[in-house]
Order: C-alpha cells, then structure tokens, then sequence
C-alpha cells in the first residue's frame, strides 16, 4: 500500500473513555474483548410515571460524581462532564504533551448537547418562575460546552470545535482533528465525542420514532446487530476521547503511538431525514473517499468497525454498501458491532468506535459482536462472532464506520503505525 | 421565624463551598467575594439566586455589586428578611 507522505501523518498517543462497559479506555477495552455488555434496567419510576415503552439503557459504569469535584459536577451538564473525564484520561494516557496552546485544539462532538440542563431549567420556569433560573444555564446546555471546557482544561487556543452530525458526530470530530493538524493549524488534537441522554423525554422521542429495542424483559441481549430478530437500537451514553498528534511532533517528543488516523471520508446522503439511502450511494462514497485519502485500496483493509446499530434496516444497508464498495475483497474483512456491547452512544458513538478500531488495530484484535444468534442471512460480510478474533500481522488498515440521523456518513481509516 | 446572622453567614458559606469547591471554614465575614474567594460574576450570580431561595429573600441585581464582602451579604439578608 502506499502511505502519505510523512509529513502529513497523523498518530493516536492517547485515549480515554467513560462507558457502559467501564469508567476508563482499559477496562472499556477489556470488558468489550471479554463480549460483555453494558445494558441494564433503569432504576427509576420513569416507565411507570410516563409510560415509557423503553425500560432499560446502557448506562455509564462509573458516574462522574465518582471522578469529578463537586462544583464540576455542578457547573457541566452531564454531556460535559462525561467528556471531561475522557479527555482528562486521554490526555495524561498521552503523556500530558508539552505543546504550545496555540498549537493545540479541541474538537469534542454531541449529536444532541446539553438536554438535561435544557429540560431541568424548563422544568425551573414552569414550577419556579424565572428568578429561580441558575445562571450558568445557557453555557451548560450549549452543544459546544464539551469543546470548550476541554479547551479550557488543557488551554487548547489552536481552536475548539464542536461539529454536529448526530450519531455520526465523535467520528466528525476525529476526522476534523485530523484535518487541523494535515492543515498546520495544529500540531496535538485532544477530540472525540460524548453523550448524556438517559432522560425519559429523549428516550420517549426515540421510542416514538420507532428506533429502540423494546427487549425490555433481557435488556443484555437487546443490542443485537445482524441477528435476525434484532428489534432496534439500546440508547448508551458516555464519552471517549483520543489525543491526535503530527507524527513529527509525536516523534520528537518520544511518544507512544497506538495507530495512524491514516483518512477521514464524508458525505451526505441528501435521501431522507432519518433512512439511510436504501442504495448505500453515500455510505460508499464516504468509504471511498477515506481510502482514498489514506492512500490505501479495499485490499489493505482487514477490520471494519460497523455503525450497526441494531436495527432492521441500516445494519444490512452497511453491510451491503462495504460489499458494493470492496467486491470480493469484502471476504477478508473482519466486521465487528461494538454497539451490541456498549448500546449506542449516539454522538459518543462514532468516538468510542474509533478508539476500539485503534485499539485492534495496535493489539491486532477484532472485538466481538454479542447476541447474533441467527445471522441474518443478508449479511453480505464476515461477522466476528462470540468472541475477538486476531488481525493479521504487519501493515494493516481498519475502517469505522459512523452514519447519523440527517443522512451523515463518516468514514475513518486507522493503519498500524 | 427570622435567622440570626450566624445561621445566615453558615448558610450562605455552604452555598459558596457547593459552588467553588472551597471549604466553608474560608468563607469568612470579612473575605471578598472576588479578591479573596476568586467568584467571578456567573458565580456570584449564582450564588445569590441559591441565597435568595435558602433564606427567602429578594436580592434585586442592583444590589449584587454593593456586596463586596461575605459579611455585606450576610446583613444584606438579615435586614431583607421580612421585608
């Protein structure tokens, strides 16, 4: 395969997350390796008080009440808080690099941004009236909060963004952090992506949109991508973070490197508001383009990480558009659902996605899909099943896919550094 | 039933150290709110709207800048009670 030029190269030195699966990158990793799954039932009246059809959730394993001061916990809405922890293990997992703040930048995503601040300071103003109204609620419920405060935390000046694509929303963001540091704008990336939805109203709307697993009596076995009897997606929450760096930078400094983000591909669909194109034509095209910014061809990939997030029809438009787009190449593929462990992160999706793709590509490793009992006999690539499968040895390439709401494909290349 | 100005000054020490993470022991009467508890205006804000549902009282905006110390605040409240 050919590789871009060296000085373009962009590598992973840090990650971190906080998860169904565990409250770090390493346990979230190992739990995800070990095939377990982060779904539980809520323990709270919401089903009976508002008669939510959706009584279970893949719900954080470690609260950040557990991690962060009190006043942090008070002053972020919970998306915040969530990314927060993940940068902060990112960051320290990368070494605390020594970078000047104007060569630093901070890209961290939500698909739907503070809505617990949002429907709490409603809430205020209905039974309370205005003066009750906490100051500090406009910059907790503003989808770019989670930007901002890590900017502030590590002083990121290069620029924080927070690029919105809904479920597609944390890989957006890698590949934007990406696209600072090609452009020189940048020469360290702290970005991701982070979720904090388990609210009855976000899970009632999804609900109503028909899009939830309604597996309400084995909630573990609800995330089920590809089986044939998978009914709908498990809202997840949580965030994850990884550290981007110029291969130069990294290099100088004696960073460990995990993996290369080696190219980013994106479309837009333009089809309908919530379907992917039956036809795949934009999913493909992001899929095309990411290998053709990383300069690699179908053959060099061995591992995709799917979008898959368990529902009847976009599982099998994935599968369908990697066989338009790799031919029989597709054949020695190895496609792993991640969600069907850690239920989906909706804008911390695409984020944590990309730190298991990084992770199995540096420990050459393909993590499981859980609960495909019955493949669905439309599968159209090979199904890393019960458990890991390893990768090949040398250089190798891995795909993550992410698809959100709104037609947005996003397509991320990770090569072995 | 009014509260003495100890109450007030333990009450309101609470609300600052929920708020910034400091101990209550440093909210002391004579401590500046910005000089020496570093509360910028966002908290100081804040601060006041949990004052004023804790001890009852209205706290009009314009008043907010004339309470430099935590023991302005403190006799601020007490003589707002009731009123």
């Amino acid at each position: 395969m050919s590789a871009a030029p060296a000085s373009r190269d962009v590598v992973v030195t840090g990650l971190g997350a906080t998860t169904p699966l565990g409250g770090d990158a390493p346990s979230t990793w190992a739990a995800a390796l070990a095939g377990e799954s982060g779904a539980r039932t809520l323990d709270n009246d919401w089903a009976e008080k508002y008669g939510l059809p959706v009584t279970f959730a893949a719900t954080l394993k470690v609260t950040p009440d557990q991690v962060l001061s009190r006043p942090e916990t008070k002053r972020m809405d919970p998306s915040t808080q969530y990314a927060m922890v993940a940068a902060r293990e990112a960051w320290q997992d990368a070494g605390a690099p020594e970078v000047d703040g104007e060569r630093l930048g901070a890209v961290v995503s939500s698909g739907i941004g503070g809505i617990w601040t949002t429907l709490d300071g409603w809430d205020t103003l209905k039974e309370r009236g205005a003066r009750r109204m906490l100051p500090m609620t406009v910059p907790m419920l503003m989808p770019n909060s989670p930007a901002a405060y890590v900017s502030l935390e590590f002083g990121a000046k290069a620029g924080a963004h927070a690029l919105v694509s809904a479920c597609a929303s944390g890989a957006e963001a890698i590949g934007y952090g990406l696209d600072m540091i090609r452009a020189g704008r940048a020469d360290v990336v702290v970005c991701g992506g982070t979720e904090a939805t388990i609210h009855p109203m976000p899970i009632a709307a999804f609900a109503a949109s028909r899009t939830l697993s309604l597996r309400n009596d084995d909630p573990q076995r609800a995330s089920r991508p590809y089986d044939v009897d998978r009914d709908g997606f498990v809202i997840g929450e949580g965030a994850a973070v990884v550290v981007l760096e110029s291969a130069e930078h990294a290099a100088a400094r004696g960073a460990r490197v995990y993996a290369k983000i080696a190219g980013v591909g994106l479309s837009a669909d333009a089809y309908h508001i919530t379907s992917p194109d039956p036809e795949g034509t934009g999913q493909v095209s992001a899929m095309r383009r990411a290998l053709q910014d990383a300069g690699v061809t179908s053959h060099d990939v061995v591992h995709v990480n799917a979008h898959a997030t368990s529902t009847k029809v976009g599982d099998l438009t994935e599968t369908a558009s990697i066989r338009t787009l790799m031919g029989g190449e597709a054949d020695h593929v190895r496609l792993s659902a991640t969600k069907s462990m850690t239920g989906h992160l909706l804008g911390g999706a695409g984020a944590l996605e990309t730190l298991f793709t990084v992770k199995a590509v540096s420990e050459r490793l393909a993590p499981p899909t859980i609960n495909v009992d019955n493949p669905d006999p439309e599968l159209q690539v090979p199904l890393v099943r019960g458990s890991a499968e390893k990768l090949p040895d040398g250089d190798i390439v891995a795909l993550n896919n992410s698809f959100g709401f709104g037609g947005h494909n996003v397509a991320l290349v990770v090569a072995s550094a | 039933m009014a509260y003495t100005s100890q109450e007030i000054l333990e009450g309101l020490a609470e609300i600052v150290a929920e708020e910034t993470g400091l101990p209550t022991d440093a909210v002391a009467t004579e401590k500046s709110f910005t000089d020496d508890l570093d509360i910028d205006s966002l908290s100081m804000m804040t601060i006041v709207t949990h004052a004023e549902d804790k001890f009852s009282v209205r706290i009009p905006d314009d008043e907010v800048k004339n309470l430099t110390t935590v023991g302005d605040a403190v006799k601020y409240i007490e003589g707002a009670q009731g009123a």
